[in-house]
């Protein structure tokens, strides 16, 4: 697409390439990058899922079983597993991430990448422990 | 005979192309060779009229940057050996309109880079007599890191975001703004952050992060902006706050 000039009168036609609405699938880097961001979609179904899963709880042991009904359909079960899936890619392409958005100084020095995300990554799994213990203690 | 390597350079003459096509070329395939000495050996052996910039020849000005194959590059700091047995494919950079061959045309991003006030801001100078303004090296590391920058744009053409909406200032101007907004000398945070904190500003940036990875001096204009984004926020916040910081 050629479009006139703009800026100076000595370039009097050019040639601009128009971006493909698929510029995403020619590049790995990109799709990486779009998956990330679709991710975000998986995340929220988690948070009102469990949201739903509190709800059901709430309402007595009828309701809970009804719900765990539920989870055992086929289209849930896919759901879930590829939503875990997902998840997981968000948690960590965000924490490795991280130490470029997060700049933080402890004597005059940058505390090194490593530092950073290896404290998402120790307070994920200290979280996760958390949660798996109050779930699993019986 | 010496080993030869193919190129297929992309041509475009805007007096009577529709559309760049593209025209291969052989140059020898020397181990010292970068893709500029081909391009050089092509327009001082081959064809004269191949068009392109390029000036230092060492990664210092900036001007060489081109596509080969597929990838933003500094072509002075980029092995023919690298794209052995070839053919290297060589574009000019994505996202710029193209004049001619391989030269992009530039003049969008010059304007977004004045309107960042790239430069020392002082509100209260001081006579030349006090002396210099003294910097810690503590200091001068936080900017350090964003000062290497060579307005190569690299990461223009790197960034989706700058492709889809040519009005996102991008990542060079932003970290050249985050440059002197870092530096203890400065004081023209304020009159930056109208501009930097729009929509086209930081908060276009979509955290892609190739403009990062193609960088050729590792200036992290990913970060820069992440990092100003919570500065913006910080200063948001503050707006709602009396006179004085005091809640």
């Amino acid at each position: 697409m050629n479009e006139p000039s703009r800026h100076t009168t000595f370039h009097p036609r050019w040639y601009r390439e128009r971006m493909s609405t698929y510029w995403w699938l020619w590049r790995w880097k990109y799709l990486r990058f779009v998956l990330r961001e679709m991710s975000s979609v998986c995340v929220a179904w988690f948070v009102i899922f469990t949201m739903m899963q509190v709800r059901a709880l709430l309402r007595g042991q009828a309701d809970y079983a009804v719900f765990q009904e539920w989870l055992r359909s086929p289209l849930l079960l896919v759901l879930n597993t590829v939503s875990f899936f997902f998840v997981l890619y968000h948690a960590i392409t965000w924490f490795n991430l991280a130490p470029t958005a997060m700049v933080l100084r402890l004597g005059g020095k940058r505390v090194p990448d490593f530092a950073i995300a290896g404290a998402n990554y120790a307070a994920w799994i200290f979280a996760t422990a958390v949660v798996a213990w109050f779930i699993l203690r019986g | 005979m010496a080993e030869m390597i193919q190129l297929e350079v992309a041509r475009y003459s805007p007096e009577k192309d529709a559309e760049p096509s593209f025209q291969t070329y052989e140059a020898p395939l020397r181990k010292d060779w970068v893709v500029l000495d081909a391009l050089n050996h092509i327009k001082d052996q081959v064809d004269g009229s191949l068009t392109f910039r390029w000036s230092c020849r060492m990664g210092i000005c900036g001007s060489c940057g081109m596509t080969v194959n597929g990838e933003p590059k500094l072509t002075c700091a980029t092995f023919l050996t690298d794209y052995a047995p070839g053919p290297v494919r060589v574009e000019p950079l994505k996202n710029f309109p193209v004049v001619r061959d391989l030269v992009v045309e530039i003049t969008d991003f010059l304007e977004k880079l004045q309107k960042v006030k790239p430069w020392l801001i002082r509100k209260d100078d001081k006579p030349m007599s006090e002396g210099e303004f003294l910097q810690t090296p503590e200091e001068m590391d936080r900017y350090k890191q964003f000062s290497m920058c060579i307005n190569c744009l690299l990461c223009y053409a790197a960034c989706p975001v700058y492709g889809l909406d040519p009005l996102f200032s991008g990542p060079a101007a932003i970290a050249l703004a985050q440059r002197y907004n870092m530096d203890s000398r400065d004081q023209g945070a304020g009159e930056r952050l109208d501009l930097l904190s729009q929509s086209e500003g930081i908060w276009g940036c979509t955290f892609v992060g190739e403009c990062t990875e193609v960088c050729p001096k590792h200036v992290d204009p990913a970060g820069a902006i992440q990092q100003y984004k919570l500065t913006a926020a910080m200063e948001w916040f503050k707006s709602f706050l009396p006179p004085g910081g005091n809640p």
